[in-house]
């Protein structure tokens, strides 16, 4: 009995710093946030509130900054959205249709464009930088949420995903249909869709997640600041806080990284569920 | 594929048609592009070209920087690796026993999935920044002569530390899951004959982990190979000397910033071999594991 008392005690000591471990940056981050810069700049990172959150995120949120002077964090906050929910809309509407035609239809062609798909987990971006880059610039899509999006979607995780759930789905569903004569573009729509509903909400806010992180792609696409998304709209703020000779701004870094890291941690958690269902069978 | 199949002719090309002109054009035409381009030598005005054969994968491979950035990349790979998933089986081991407040701890511990690694970086770039960063000033003050802006050990160090930050969850959330999927007979079992629970661990439950954990590896070894770019570009951009220069960010700092592009491109051509060789070994892997 004691030693199981032990044992639990132990546990939750080990998880509590497990929690502090992962909480404290974004805790420090935050409440530095909302200090004056004189404070931050004399005694370091605060770790209590500071009575400041106002000035500094109005002004962040407002008050045009970065190189150019052209660009408000709401701005940036905006353009993160519409990658955000362009990339995971555009993926999983592509995906369901690719994987559609891989898992319910016999044609010719079938085998060679299911590797086609395939060879795409073995291109990430990164290896393909500067081609990819000169590829959009060609195509005159530099500084469009068009270039910034498509090239991105095309990646076969979502087609998997798709072709793995309806692999599960009972054949006698589509023998019912076949029936009763519907045809297959209404056996997408009016059954396999909503029979899948759980599997978008799961793999749509996995997408969103990524979609909204992405970083390597958004810096070498957009140059103009106008079209920057909050991850790395940040980079380049902080570095010109200190420009000037001024006192560094570092009140307002902490506030940017707090605004870039909110939306898509608030997504996982308010839809937990659904987050790690979809990351478990993502990575099947 | 389905017993029972639609057979068109031409619906199916309809439905997979947007992904694939997606794909070609954005990736194979892209990666034909760096083939391509990875046997040539442009001058330093990009007017001309000449076809060289492999020279500049010989000039790559025996370049000393780009020996550096490999041995850096497999080191600092391997230390993310193994970190990340030791701390993440610590804590899902530990999640998984208790009984009171094992949700929260969940959500305390998975949450920071959703942080992307340049801002996981930025964060961590302030948090050591020497100006006001307490990490900087304790770890001096401890008597570490800390400065990653030029000790080569420290700016691995603080990449290696934000890569584990950022890891953890991901692994957590696997390890948790792969856990609960042990039927509680075994377990029970396993108490009865067995009464040290380390014992029990090292003997019962790690083996039934391993297919998690080789799945694992080779996830982690992927994040630390490519996703890390976001983390390095933010702290130490490849500083001091290119010592923390990854594979991926060597390959965007010669040809974005360099304007090297026959010698970028000779490096991701090599990437792109090494990411097939990860992702046959994980579909073996995976293959095993629905016999497993």
């Amino acid at each position: 009995m004691n030693q199981s008392l032990l044992r639990t005690l132990t546990n939750h000591t080990i998880l509590i710093l497990g929690t502090i471990f992962m909480g404290l940056p974004v805790w420090v981050a935050f409440m530095s946030s909302t200090h004056a810069p004189e404070t931050l700049f004399r005694e370091g990172l605060q770790f209590w509130y500071g009575g400041h959150f106002f000035e500094t995120y109005t002004e962040v949120l407002f008050v045009e900054g970065g190189v150019m002077k052209k660009v408000t964090a709401t701005k940036m906050l905006l353009n993160s959205m519409v990658l955000g929910f362009g990339f995971s809309i555009g993926k999983v509407v592509i995906s369901m249709l690719a994987a559609y035609a891989i898992v319910y239809f016999r044609f010719r062609l079938a085998m060679p464009l299911f590797w086609i798909i395939f060879m795409t987990l073995l291109l990430p971006l990164e290896v393909r930088i500067v081609p990819s880059y000169e590829v959009v610039a060609g195509l005159g899509l530099l500084n469009t949420f068009t270039g910034l999006i498509v090239p991105l979607i095309a990646s076969a995780t979502g087609t998997f995903f798709f072709r793995q759930f309806f692999k599960s789905v009972p054949e006698e569903i589509l023998e019912a249909a076949r029936l009763d004569g519907a045809s297959p573009l209404r056996f997408f729509i009016d059954i396999l869709v909503p029979l899948s509903k759980t599997m978008i909400a799961a793999i749509f806010i996995i997408m969103f997640v990524v979609g909204w992180n992405q970083y390597l792609w958004p810096l070498l696409m957009t140059t103009s600041e106008e079209h920057y998304t909050i991850v790395i709209g940040i980079k380049q703020i902080y570095q010109v806080l200190s420009e000037g000779g001024e006192l560094p701004q570092f009140q307002k870094a902490f506030a940017l990284t707090i605004l870039a890291t909110l939306p898509p941690v608030l997504v996982v958690v308010i839809f937990q569920h659904w987050f790690v269902k979809g990351l478990l069978e993502s990575e099947k | 594929m389905k017993r029972v199949q639609y057979e068109h002719s031409i619906v199916p090309y309809l439905f997979i048609a947007p992904q694939i002109i997606i794909i070609a054009v954005f990736f194979i035409w892209p990666a034909g592009q760096a083939m391509h381009q990875s046997f040539l030598l442009e001058d330093a005005f990009g007017l001309s070209s000449q076809f060289v054969w492999f020279r500049n994968y010989e000039d790559m491979v025996w370049s000393e920087p780009w020996l550096q950035s490999a041995i850096f990349t497999v080191m600092f790979s391997a230390l993310v690796t193994f970190l990340s998933l030791a701390l993440a089986l610590l804590l899902a081991v530990r999640a998984n026993e208790v009984l009171r407040g094992a949700r929260s701890y969940k959500t305390m511990l998975m949450w920071a999935y959703a942080v992307a690694p340049p801002v996981a970086g930025l964060m961590g770039n302030l948090m050591f920044n020497p100006l006001i960063g307490d990490l900087y000033k304790g770890l001096n003050w401890a008597g570490w002569d800390f400065n990653h802006n030029i000790d080569a050990f420290d700016a691995t160090f603080v990449i290696v530390l934000i890569s584990v930050w950022k890891q953890v969850s991901v692994n957590f959330i696997f390890f948790l899951s792969g856990l609960q999927a042990i039927p509680n007979s075994v377990m029970e079992a396993a108490t009865l004959d067995c009464r040290s629970a380390e014992k029990r661990f090292w003997t019962i439950t790690f083996p039934l982990l391993a297919p998690t954990t080789f799945f694992l590896l080779v996830i982690n070894i992927t994040y630390a190979f490519f996703e890390t770019f976001g983390i390095i570009d933010t702290t130490t951009q490849g500083a001091p000397g290119g010592a923390t220069n990854t594979l991926v960010y060597k390959v965007y700092a010669d040809g974005f910033l360099g304007a090297d592009l026959g010698g970028s491109s000779a490096q991701s051509v090599i990437l792109m071999i090494m990411v097939l060789t990860l992702t046959v070994f994980q579909f073996r892997f995976i293959e095993r594991r629905v016999h497993y």
